[in-house]
């Protein structure tokens, strides 16, 4: 019964990992961007949320109204202004402006906050949980981060694959040159991919805020696990990305079972296993597919 | 007008004029800089010198979706259709406007009644000729004033070639003005109202298809000085 547990904590913790790598599978599916500064981006929506609650009165949890509009508008106006510019120089240039960005994130917030720990405080809902069973407890923060997840994940999917703006990402996508060719303004059409993407980032931030206490530098674990989680479920497939993480997570869950220091390395030694054996990932697509 | 690829001069003015209701073709060797000519009437090179007038409207630097609203649209080499859209989505992605315009999805049914069946297939099932249907199609969804159609006839069976060229009329008929680049000579011969013929990126000869001998064309399109030479 201890190792149903883990299983299903597992899959839990899996619905945080699979929020953070929906942004960075649909920034690289649609623009094949690979956003280096993606955990500190969700590190810098928790940390927004701390200063947003006392200000505003708002219940911790309902953060996100205030931090999601403005990661909205971010990734709108980061994509048209820093990423589209870097694009035009090439692929090589956009990893390197995002790891520029990265590190100039990490160490506003260091200049801000000092290295110490915060969290955004939820009061007594991060101890609440439903008992299952003697030996199976689900945490509602937990639960309800997954169900979270799904439902991004869904709700994407279904956008990407019905809305006249998914059909014209899907495109873009496919191909930039012809994409222009049917009268779409592609640079907008990344702009709106790309906030979308931070709002999903901005979503992961505040989740994990909740979850756990985070500093300056916490963003760099959360990229890995994006990264692994996307590629284990196979690029651009956002129901891949789901399985990658909720896959990742159970490692993490079953290794940190067997050892507690082997947490980490389960996940890394699934997530090479994957790309020794299954190099497309679980997977294979393009976006939406 | 002049487009340089890099260092490399690929059109030297180059000028021409196609009219409602008409069909000017472009006709030239490989490397002619045929396929240049309409990729930059389209808005994807930016001409050096010169300008893209339409219906006396300069839109040269216009971007290449901003054109497609003015009413340009490009079939573009190799059909490059949208391999995770259905036929349906391939026609409607360019549409955003569903009001304007007197083209609709079903009017391109219309023209391709099978494609009304196979709307929610994926392009990779279809023939290379039925892709090429449906990139017409998709061009035409953007209600275009003038099409620029490159190479419709590459890799596919002259009896699809000769169906896809039998829709022009009844485009023209519209008021549609069609531009075309054919490496198939004796195809832009039969369709045409005026051709133009370019080498190395000039223009060898232009007019009336009829105004022409064979043996003048093959001069124009090797660039032999004296078309006698090669009998």
């Amino acid at each position: 019964m201890t190792w149903v547990n883990t299983v299903v904590q597992g899959i839990l913790l899996g619905g945080l990992f699979a929020l953070f790598a929906c942004g960075l599978s649909l920034l690289f599916g649609t623009m094949r961007v690979i956003n280096l500064a993606h955990g500190d981006l969700a590190v810098v929506a928790a940390f927004l949320a701390v200063e947003v609650v006392p200000v505003t009165h708002l219940p911790a949890i309902l953060s996100f109204l205030i931090v999601l509009p403005i990661f909205l508008a971010l990734g709108y106006a980061g994509q048209r202004t820093l990423i589209q510019t870097a694009l035009d120089r090439g692929a090589f240039t956009v990893l390197l402006v995002t790891f520029g960005v990265s590190v100039v994130i990490e160490n506003l917030l260091l200049e801000l906050y000092s290295a110490n720990s915060h969290s955004i405080n939820i009061g007594s809902l991060v101890s609440k949980s439903i008992h299952v069973n003697a030996q199976i407890s689900v945490a509602y923060l937990s639960l309800g981060i997954f169900l979270v997840a799904v439902a991004v994940l869904v709700g994407l999917q279904y956008f990407l694959s019905r809305s006249s703006m998914g059909r014209q990402i899907r495109a873009v996508a496919d191909d930039q040159e012809a994409a222009q060719l049917v009268g779409i303004d592609y640079r907008h059409v990344f702009g709106v991919a790309a906030a979308i993407a931070f709002a999903t980032v901005a979503l992961a931030g505040l989740a994990f805020g909740m979850y756990s206490s985070f500093a300056p530098t916490s963003g760099q674990g959360p990229l890995i696990y994006a990264f692994e989680a996307v590629v284990i479920g196979g690029l651009g497939s956002l129901w891949g990305t789901l399985v990658g993480g909720i896959i990742l997570g159970v490692a993490q869950a079953v290794g940190a079972q067997i050892d507690p220091s082997l947490q980490i390395l389960a996940g890394n030694l699934v997530f090479l296993a994957v790309i020794a054996f299954r190099p497309e990932g679980i997977f294979k697509g393009r976006v939406a597919a | 007008m002049t487009v340089f690829h890099a260092q490399l001069r690929a059109l030297s003015s180059v000028s021409l004029a196609v009219g409602s209701g008409r069909v000017h073709a472009i006709i030239g060797a490989n490397g002619a800089g045929k396929s240049t000519l309409l990729r930059s009437i389209a808005g994807l090179h930016r001409p050096a010198e010169g300008a893209v007038l339409l219906g006396g409207e300069d839109v040269t630097r216009r971007s290449p979706h901003a054109r497609v609203d003015a009413g340009i649209a490009l079939v573009p080499e190799g059909r490059r259709l949208f391999p995770s859209l259905t036929v349906e989505e391939n026609i409607l992605v360019g549409r955003r406007r569903e009001a304007e315009g007197t083209w609709t999805a079903e009017r391109v049914y219309d023209l391709f009644p099978w494609m009304r069946e196979r709307r929610d297939q994926q392009t990779v099932q279809l023939s290379g000729g039925e892709q090429q249907a449906v990139a017409i199609g998709r061009a035409l969804a953007a209600n275009p004033r003038v099409l620029l159609l490159d190479e419709l006839s590459l890799g596919l069976a002259p009896l699809v070639v000769r169906q896809i060229y039998g829709l022009i009329p009844e485009l023209l008929h519209s008021g549609m003005a069609v531009l075309l680049v054919e490496q198939d000579v004796g195809q832009a011969v039969r369709t045409a109202s005026t051709i133009q013929c370019l080498l190395e990126g000039r223009t060898t000869l232009e007019g009336r298809p009829e105004e022409f001998t064979p043996e003048q064309i093959e001069a124009a399109y090797f660039g032999l000085a004296n078309p006698r030479a090669t009998e």
